[in-house]
């Protein structure tokens, strides 16, 4: 699947396949026009991703080719072992968690998972988990504090499930509850958003130490589409909503509410997702450095400042 | 024979001279229909003399029916709301903010105070609904904090009262971190072990639903109060059918395990003083129980 904005470097790319394609048909030497073909398409594409609207940044976040948070897992840890269920009403697909190990540390992976095709993606429920999501969430989070081993959470979701069986089970509740415990764990906890951060859902699973974002991700307190629909009263005002919620990556930097972001390879993490998780994964290893430097009480002091400093209210 | 006589003929009184009942002296119950007057209804508590429905309120009303003799000192009353992101929909932020203050004469949707009620010091942050639907930003955030900072510096319990369609749109990230924000200061007001009581009032609904006002140590509510995270209508939207009746009341929230009790407004006061009442620590008012030799009594 292409993108509108994906298209024209496609398309040469498309034609740089044929020009070497005719030139191992027909013994041309071609390598001139190839090597400035290659040149044209590196320049387009440096242009097209360093200009991209906020709107644009939104569809790559949901690129449906971009890794999911268990492609992460499986592509940064040497093991992974999946852990199931919040012990009260079930299991959420939605939701998956585990330890995992990475160059030899043991750390607690937790986030929403997408799925691929239309089986997966009703069986993950589009990554929107329910309550019990957030509980199993909040049980392996707890575990990993008993076990002292550190937190990873990955965050891709368009929102907490707005279903009639999770407003029964106490969907408010239970992402009140995490933001709350979150604070307090005694283990350092790094959140990445990996995709799409909508509101509430994602702000369940993402009360951490280090707060970070791929660079083509979006993180708000609501999607730009349901922001159109409530602000404009029509779902066609999409793209001026998400200018006006400035909700990529490098505003949310600007605006102090998150504490870095993590480069994408050029093009977007589903054109080379290997190279994307590896810079993941040294990320990862080197925030976990800094934070298991500091003492917990103190570490558990900072989690808490931070967050108590974000918002802009003038007294008159 | 008729008992009148019609002298003049054709008396009829123009449109203009026709004496019209003043705005604001009857009040018409939205439920059972019920018409009283405004006086009457005020002076039970607004709520319906007939079929008990809460009409919604502010925090002038809530701090003069908790407030002894409806007295009590403001909290940052003067924080109001900056424009960090330029934010403008189909109209600037700024004018919006300041066309809401002109209206309710409220600098934002929460208000804080302190003082006694029922003679016990409380600190109490209460929302106002008439602010842009109650919706949470930066300075909701930041005084809801400040109270509960607040009730920690001098040791008083702390009553939240909700009421609110929840985050506000125009700060975008800012007031999605207002969840985060009290929800730091209240783990640290429980790890002082202090008391909180968070009450829902008609509506609380999403960020605020999913942030403080879920977390007290007692979750209480007024009858009939709409309180959910997701809005009815999103939920209809998603699954396609209608809802059942009373979905997402009080009383559902209550039978679903998530609210200690329902509180009739009329009885909020009273209640909640008895329930404080309950948790002052030992040594307060319980001299009577020490033994002759100083120290305390087993209580059975």
């Amino acid at each position: 699947m292409l993108l509108d904005f994906e298209q024209p470097i496609a398309a040469l790319e498309g034609k740089l396949q044929d020009m070497k394609q005719l030139a191992t048909d027909s013994q041309v030497d071609v390598s001139e026009a190839v090597k400035a073909l290659e040149e044209k398409i590196k320049n387009l594409k440096k242009e097209t991703y360093a200009n991209l609207t906020r709107w644009q940044r939104v569809q790559l976040s949901r690129h449906p080719e971009r890794p999911y948070t268990l492609d992460y897992i499986h592509g940064i840890t040497d093991k992974f072992i999946e852990l199931h269920g919040d012990r009260t009403v079930g299991d959420d697909n939605a939701m998956v968690g585990g330890f995992g190990e990475v160059d030899g540390r043991s750390i607690m992976f937790i986030g929403q998972q997408k799925g691929r095709n239309t089986k997966q993606r009703q069986m993950r429920n589009f990554g929107m988990a329910n309550p019990e999501g957030y509980r199993k969430a909040l049980r392996l989070m707890k575990m990993a504090e008993k076990f002292n081993k550190p937190i990873v959470t990955l965050i891709d979701t368009p929102g907490a499930f707005p279903g009639l069986e999770a407003e029964e089970r106490g969907q408010g509740e239970a992402i009140a509850r995490n933001l709350k415990e979150m604070f307090m764990l005694k283990v350092p906890v790094i959140c990445i958003i990996i995709g799409e951060g909508a509101s509430g859902g994602a702000l369940g699973i993402a009360i951490g130490d280090r707060v970070m974002m791929l660079e083509n991700t979006w993180y708000s307190v609501i999607s730009p589409e349901s922001c159109s629909s409530i602000l404009w009263r029509s779902w066609n005002y999409k793209e001026q909503a998400a200018e006006a919620l400035k909700l990529t990556a490098r505003d949310m930097l600007q605006q102090q509410l998150i504490d870095g972001i993590i480069k994408e390879p050029l093009g977007g993490a589903h054109t080379e997702p290997e190279k994307m998780m590896h810079s993941l994964k040294k990320k990862i290893i080197k925030l976990l450095d800094e934070l298991e430097s500091v003492d917990a009480r103190e570490r558990i002091m900072q989690r808490i400042d931070k967050f108590s400093n974000m918002g802009v209210v003038l007294e008159s | 024979m008729p008992w009148f006589k019609r002298v003049e003929k054709g008396i009829h009184t123009p449109t203009e001279e026709k004496k019209e009942t003043p705005d604001g002296l009857w009040y018409k119950c939205p439920d059972c229909k019920t018409v009283t007057s405004m006086v009457e209804h005020r002076k039970n508590l607004s709520t319906c003399v007939k079929c008990n429905y809460h009409d919604r309120i502010g925090s002038r009303e809530y701090f003069a029916i908790l407030f002894d003799d409806n007295q009590f000192t403001e909290l940052d009353a003067d924080l109001v709301s900056g424009d960090p992101l330029n934010f403008t929909d189909t109209k600037p932020y700024p004018q919006r903010i300041a066309a809401t203050q002109k209206a309710t004469g409220l600098k934002d949707a929460v208000r804080s105070a302190y003082g006694t009620m029922n003679g016990q010091p409380i600190t109490i942050s209460c929302m106002d609904f008439s602010f842009i639907g109650g919706s949470m930003g930066s300075v909701v955030g930041e005084k809801i904090a400040r109270a509960i900072d607040h009730a920690r510096e001098t040791r008083t319990p702390f009553l939240m009262i909700s009421k609110s369609g929840g985050a506000r749109m125009m700060e975008a990230g800012f007031s999605l971190m207002q969840m985060a924000k009290t929800a730091a200061r209240l783990a640290l007001l429980a790890e002082d072990k202090l008391p909180y009581i968070s009450l829902l009032t008609d509506p609380t609904t999403g960020g605020v639903t999913a942030s403080y006002a879920m977390l007290g140590d007692f979750n209480i509510a007024e009858p009939g109060a709409l309180i959910g995270f997701a809005g009815p209508r999103v939920i209809k939207e998603t699954i396609g059918k209608d809802l059942p009746k009373g979905f997402q009341s009080a009383e559902f929230v209550l039978e679903h395990g998530f609210l200690d009790f329902i509180v009739d407004r009329k009885e909020l006061k009273q209640q909640l003083s008895d329930l404080l009442a309950m948790l002052r620590p030992e040594s307060d008012g319980k001299d009577n129980l020490k033994s002759k030799n100083g120290k305390a009594a087993k209580v059975s």
